[in-house]
């Protein structure tokens, strides 16, 4: 979390696990791996990429650093700052905010007592507002981390975000209890399948 | 309403086992090896007559498309894309095929590769379906695992692989030159054209990307007949077709329905109905943010399919209905996407990166009347000012739904034009008195 | 050929072409601002927009190969409806700071706003701000005004070979910078504010200075280094205000070194602008007469034999000429162009010049590098190697230091014994060389100024010959010179005498006694202090080493100072013409040495430029057909000696600092100091 500028070296952990990704790519075009690799050592450095690391990420995929810095401000899940342990992305584009995003937003803010684009003093969230996540039937959503929790409001919201904070992790999904996209009442189709349900 | 047993996506609700061996008891990879045995040009010729159209928003032949790469190698391998980079707002069918029916994708990849002479397929997830993805990458070592794809996939004696790659937040991606940049890692910005890919692709090798939904439905095609599929639907306009229907109505959900069937239809019998009742309608934006929103008054009639819907002046795009009741702010949920593509421009040509982001802000004022009534008419020339001019069609996507909401709405942004000017005169009058 | 029909008018258009540049075959000016035809295309600015019949949409013209029957529409009112939208979109987010930016007068954005654009802003929103980005003493920035046309970041990924920029961020927000900042790593940095279509990127040592229309431009050639880039050189009054390069396209395309192009303030700085004679130790100011009595008084008494003349690397034909001329008079045979020491011969041309010639690396396989780094000894030769490189099938094999110049290069040893290896063909590489229809090879000074350089060169010879590099209509045997002065020197016989001494030998005599006067033309680059206690005339433009330790100064002319003939690396002999005069007092250098001669009583018989010219047309009949090139005879030349095993180093070890100019300009001490991170040096030449 702390923003100090420490020197990085990939260990052979990473070495191994960043070999794996680059094997998937022809020959010579490990540089097909960068957003992968990057993911990676974010993972690694608790959710944020340093400038030591895009340079080493170059040296790692024989890539100019420009080209990489390139990518990593290109992409919005790299993230160039710090950014809190659990980092929540409310999805506010059209679907979700006919289905009232607007409330869930809130419910974040009074939750976590920080507004969109912050990070709370104590580093445990960050809250962010996001472009669509690509879950519009089960509109608002909210990505937390790496789930998705949908069919919130404002109360399934604050419940979720106290949990979390509470150390626990929800059932990510939809918090009504539908099956994921079918329509909430039960599927108007493949009836003869819904006996398995 | 389609048949059940003429449904495709039969896992699409994740209600049954998603991993191989639920796959096979649902049909997938059955006898694929039969399929590959039809050849290249049969395959081929059977998609092209099936009428399949692309699944992501296009709506191109994809027998067509497949024709393309070519027959012989020049020493270049050739590769198959699988766009699943799906972000347009309002669709979320790709996330149930990764999720609950990955096999049928994976399975996909072989046939379509195959036919096109693809020695792998590269799948472009959205980094964001990180879930997704890791649904995937399980079907895909099960199908190693199995011998179904890899070497000899499926005793075919040809080889064949399929590899995931994450995508990490870049809506762009979906646009399938800029997709094929970022799979090379770069930027996702967009290529000029010509080269097309299927001459100069990924890594300068001949490339077609197709949309998950396509490639997933191939096999089903193959095994079923393609007179199958050609019956399903209007000409032209065939098959089944996962529709996403979000938004104002009573429960939001994916559904697998034939193409060309009413929208209304398709509102009432699957999700609900809208909030209210049909009366309640205002608008739909059809196909995913990208094409024009069109008024009840055309929703009433409106058959589901892509020429139908070209012929009201919106489209199908990705078949992703965003509904919205009368107590919407219209000109709020369109600025709302006005925002959303200026967020999302690549910024490599000029009229999408400039004109993105004044129209999101005339559309943020016009959200609030503050803008003079002429600014309208300013508005919409910016729009064709964009459109048609930009190097992929992120720019035209950006204009259209402004243009949905000038050619439908544009008394009700004069009303606030005409309010805001009136309660601003009320409190100058105020003030001065 | 392919038949297009353009605004109704068919033209026939070769294959490869696009449609931007058949329309420019047409005669239809496309108006644009990514596009450069020396750059990759972008596509990006979408000003370019034409209709094709059969297109739904307008096409980029700079990016549609032509298609045999195209028929294309430039001045439709869709098109021009196109151009006037992206103007207008290029214009909402810039400043419209024209009254404050260098560019103006000469900005692409002002004059294609005023042809293609509105004539009044529909945009009512706040425009955009850019923070400024650093890259380093030579370019300005004010992104602000930056329309993203990414020229700058492909001439440096493609061109200088640094990938050092990029655009950030995406959207609106997408900016052109650099990774960390800091000054950008290449010689020829200066070529993006060429490139850079608006005043986003401007000349930071240049800024403020002058408006373009109060400017007077002479077009004359430049002396920094032996490449003869062609140039333009701005002035205003007595100053040389910016130097810019012009189109040759067998010598620096339309490219310059950032040398060449920002040394400029030197001229100002450290001149000589009046003669000078040395009394009690310390030199005073000074008359012509005066010192050219004190000259005259002390050769006058001296024999011939113990007077020698050295010229320096910036010496134009015509001083030499002179000076080679007295000297034959007073009856010296001690002379010397060659103040490196490098063993040069004149006896066969072939052996001093480029024959294969700058543009000529295009249509070679493969290239030996022999004690050259070209990157800092003639930055454009390098960008061509790179060019030809990037063109695909050649390999760059080098005998000398580890070198980086910004593509692979197989380093094969760093001295004489991977060079005696190659010669006799021990060395498996050789291959390389042998193997491909049109080898070259470039011989540095490195590898010359030696006291081995003869075998050297002969081993050269010998490598040239058993690769087969030189054959009917190809000649890949190549001598790299760093000083602009030194292929006109040798063309000119600016070498000893039978009996003469060589640039050693000269010091060597001054310091032991046995030479009594040595006249400097421009020589700064020796050791000053072995000179002994001879009288040293000293003729230049700048206080350097030379005039430091003369008894007399005499002031003479830059190269942008005088009318002057240039022989560059090549051979190819280019005519400078007088930008601004010198300071003072200061006179051209062939005049000076002709008003001396008559002092010392041995009167040259010319008196006017064309008279020295015609005498230069005499010894060396090609520095009297400008830009010419004649293929020079091969012949025997070097020695089959034994080498020294001591490695080859480059004689430019900081490529900001190789001559009295470069070390006058405050603009090449930062450059030096930021880009090199160099600290003090002395004089940044060895030899």
């Amino acid at each position: 979390m702390s923003k100090e500028r420490a020197s990085f070296e990939f260990t052979q952990a990473l070495r191994t696990e960043a070999d794996k990704i680059i094997a998937k790519y022809p020959k010579g075009r490990q540089m097909s791996a960068v957003l992968p690799v990057l993911d990676l050592v974010q993972r690694h450095n608790g959710g944020w990429v340093t400038t030591e690391m895009v340079s080493a990420v170059a040296e790692y995929l024989d890539m100019a650093p420009i080209r990489v810095y390139e990518v990593a401000t290109f992409y919005t899940m790299i993230n160039l700052e710090p950014v809190g342990e659990t980092l929540v992305e409310v999805c506010t584009t059209t679907p979700c905010w006919l289905r009232g995003c607007d409330e869930i937003v809130q419910a974040c803010e009074e939750t976590l007592g920080i507004g969109l684009g912050e990070t709370g003093a104590d580093g445990k969230f960050t809250l962010r507002e996001v472009e669509c996540l690509g879950a519009c039937v089960n509109a608002p959503v909210v990505r937390i981390n790496d789930d998705y929790y949908e069919d919130l409001d404002l109360h399934r919201t604050r419940a979720v975000l106290e949990l979390i904070s509470r150390g626990a992790i929800p059932p990510p999904g939809s918090q009504t209890g539908r099956k994921t996209s079918a329509p909430a009442s039960g599927p108007t189709t493949l009836s003869a399948r819904a006996g398995s349900f | 309403m389609l048949d059940d047993e003429d449904r495709i996506f039969t896992n699409l609700y994740g209600l049954e086992d998603w991993r191989l061996a639920g796959a096979r008891a649902r049909g997938d990879w059955d006898d694929t090896k039969a399929l590959l045995e039809k050849g290249r040009d049969e395959i081929i010729q059977e998609i092209k007559d099936s009428g399949l159209r692309g699944r992501g928003g296009a709506g191109f032949p994809a027998g067509l498309k497949w024709s393309f790469m070519p027959k012989e190698s020049d020493g270049r391998p050739s590769y198959l894309v699988v766009n699943a980079d799906e972000g347009e707002p309002g669709t979320c069918k790709d996330r149930d095929i990764l999720r609950h029916d990955p096999h049928k994708l994976v399975e996909g990849c072989l046939v379509a590769g195959f036919a096109m002479g693809a020695c792998a397929a590269y799948i472009y997830t959205r980094g964001e379906f990180h879930r997704e993805i890791q649904n995937l990458q399980t079907a895909v070592d099960e199908a190693y695992d199995g011998g179904l794809i890899g070497k000899n996939a499926c005793n075919s004696g040809y080889d064949f692989d399929v590899y995931v790659h994450p995508g990490a937040g870049a809506y762009i991606c979906g646009e399938e030159m800029a997709l094929i940049e970022s799979l090379e890692g770069k930027k996702g910005q967009p290529r000029l054209k010509p080269p097309f890919p299927a001459a100069v692709g990924v890594w300068g090798c001949p490339t077609t990307v197709n949309n998950v939904e396509t490639i997933a439905v191939a096999p089903e095609i193959l095994r079923r007949g393609y007179s199958w599929f050609a019956g399903l639907g209007r000409p032209n306009n065939t098959g089944t077709k996962i529709f996403c229907i979000s938004g104002h109505v009573n429960e939001p959900c994916n559904v697998e329905e034939e193409m060309g069937i009413p929208m209304r239809e398709l509102i009432e019998k699957h999700a609900g109905g809208v909030r209210g009742g049909w009366d309640n309608l205002l608008a739909v934006i059809p196909g995913g943010a990208s094409v024009p929103v069109i008024p009840k008054s055309v929703c009433d009639t409106v058959l589901m399919d892509f020429d139908s819907l070209k012929d009201v002046k919106s489209g199908l795009g990705t078949a992703a209905v965003i509904v919205m009741d009368k107590s919407t702010d219209i000109v709020k949920a369109i600025a709302r996407l006005s925002k959303f593509y200026m967020h999302e421009s690549c910024g490599q040509c000029t009229p999408c990166r400039e004109g993105t982001g004044w129209m999101s802000r005339v559309m943020d004022r016009l959200v609030e009347g503050r803008a003079e009534v002429a600014e309208i008419d300013l508005l919409e020339e910016v729009t064709y000012q964009i459109e048609g001019h930009t190097i992929c069609a992120l720019g035209d996507a950006a204009a259209w739904p402004i243009q949905g909401l000038i050619r439908h709405f544009r008394p009700e942004l004069e009303r606030r034009i005409v309010e805001r000017m009136l309660s601003d005169e009320g409190a100058s009058t105020e003030a001065a008195a | 050929m392919l038949t297009v029909t353009i605004d109704g008018v068919e033209v026939e258009v070769e294959a490869g072409a696009t449609v931007l540049q058949a329309c420019e075959q047409a005669g239809k000016e496309i108006p644009r601002f990514c596009y450069h035809d020396r750059l990759n295309i972008a596509g990006n600015c979408r000003m370019c927009l034409v209709e094709m019949e059969n297109s739904p949409k307008p096409i980029a013209s700079c990016a549609m190969p032509i298609g045999d029957g195209m028929v294309i529409h430039t001045n439709t009112p869709q098109v021009r409806k196109a151009r006037e939208g992206v103007m207008e979109f290029l214009l909402i987010n810039h400043p419209l700071d024209c009254p404050i930016c260098d560019q103006g007068g000469e900005c692409d954005l002002q004059d294609q706003a005023m042809a293609y654009g509105l004539d009044h802003s529909r945009y009512r929103e706040n425009k955009r701000a850019v923070k400024d980005k650093d890259l380093g003493p030579l370019v300005k920035t004010v992104m602000t005004r930056c329309i993203h046309c990414t020229r700058c970041i492909r001439f440096a990924t493609e061109i200088a070979g640094v990938e050092e920029l990029g655009a950030l961020g995406r959207g609106e927000h997408m900016e052109i910078s650099n990774y960390i900042e800091r000054a950008l790593t290449s010689e020829l940095s200066g070529n993006i504010i060429d490139l850079c279509p608006v005043g986003a990127l401007t000349s930071k040592p240049y800024a403020f200075t002058a408006r373009s229309w109060e400017l007077n431009t002479t077009e004359t050639i430049d002396a920094h280094d032996a490449v003869g880039s062609n140039i333009r050189v701005d002035s205003r009054g007595r100053s040389v205000l910016r130097v810019l390069p012009r189109l040759h396209e067998d010598v620096n395309e339309e490219w310059l070194s950032d040398k060449a192009r920002f040394a400029n303030d030197g001229l100002r700085r450290q001149r000589l602008d009046r003669p000078y004679i040395r009394c009690d130790g310390r030199l005073q100011p000074s008359t012509w007469d005066d010192a050219f009595s004190a000259i005259a008084d002390r050769l006058k008494a001296t024999n011939g034999d113990r007077i020698a003349a050295i010229a320096g690397d910036m010496a134009c034909a015509e001083s030499m000429i002179a000076l080679k001329d007295l000297m034959t008079a007073l009856g010296s045979p001690h002379v010397d162009c060659r103040q490196d020491g490098a063993k040069l011969e004149t006896e066969v041309r072939a052996s001093y010049l480029f024959n294969t010639t700058i543009a000529g690396i295009e249509d070679a396989d493969a290239c030996l590098l022999i004690g050259t780094n070209p990157r800092w000894e003639a930055a454009l030769v390098n960008a061509r190697l790179r060019k030809r490189y990037l063109a695909g099938g050649f390999r760059i094999l080098s005998v000398g230091p580890e070198l980086d110049l910004t593509i692979p290069v197989e380093t094969l040893g760093g001295g004489p014994d991977a060079l005696a290896a190659l010669a006799d063909g021990s060395l498996s590489s050789s291959a390389v060389l042998s193997n491909v229809e049109r080898p070259m090879l470039i011989l540095g000074q490195g590898a010359l100024a030696r006291f081995d350089g003869s075998a050297i060169l002969g081993a050269a010879r010998c490598i040239a010959e058993r690769c087969n590099m030189v054959q009917d209509g190809w000649n890949g045997f190549n001598v790299l010179h760093t000083a602009a002065a030194r292929v006109a020197g040798l063309d000119l016989g600016m070498v000893p005498e039978q009996g003469g001494r060589d640039v050693s030998g000269i010091l060597e005599g001054a310091g032991n006694g046995d030479l009594d006067a040595v006249f400097l033309l421009g020589a700064d680059e020796i050791n000053t202090s072995d000179l002994g206690d001879a009288f040293v005339i000293y003729l230049g433009h700048h206080g350097d080493a030379g005039a430091n330790r003369a008894d007399v100064v005499l002031p003479g002319a830059a190269y942008v100072e005088k009318n002057a003939t240039w022989v560059n690396t090549e051979g190819r002999a280019q005519l400078g013409q007088r930008a601004v005069f010198p300071p003072g007092d200061a006179r051209e250098d062939w005049a000076v040495v002709r008003a001396l001669s008559e002092v010392v009583g041995h009167t040259l018989p010319y008196d006017d430029l064309a008279s020295v010219r015609a005498r230069l047309a005499e010894i060396a009949p090609l520095l009297g057909s400008p830009d010419e090139i004649g293929p020079a005879t091969w012949g025997a030349f070097g020695t089959d000696g034994a080498m020294n095993s001591d490695p080859f180093a480059s004689p430019v070890s900081d490529f900001y600092m190789t001559n009295a100019i470069c070390r006058a300009s405050e603009t090449m001490a930062a450059c030096s100091a930021q880009i090199l991170g160099a600290g003090p040096r002395d004089t940044g030449t060895h030899g």
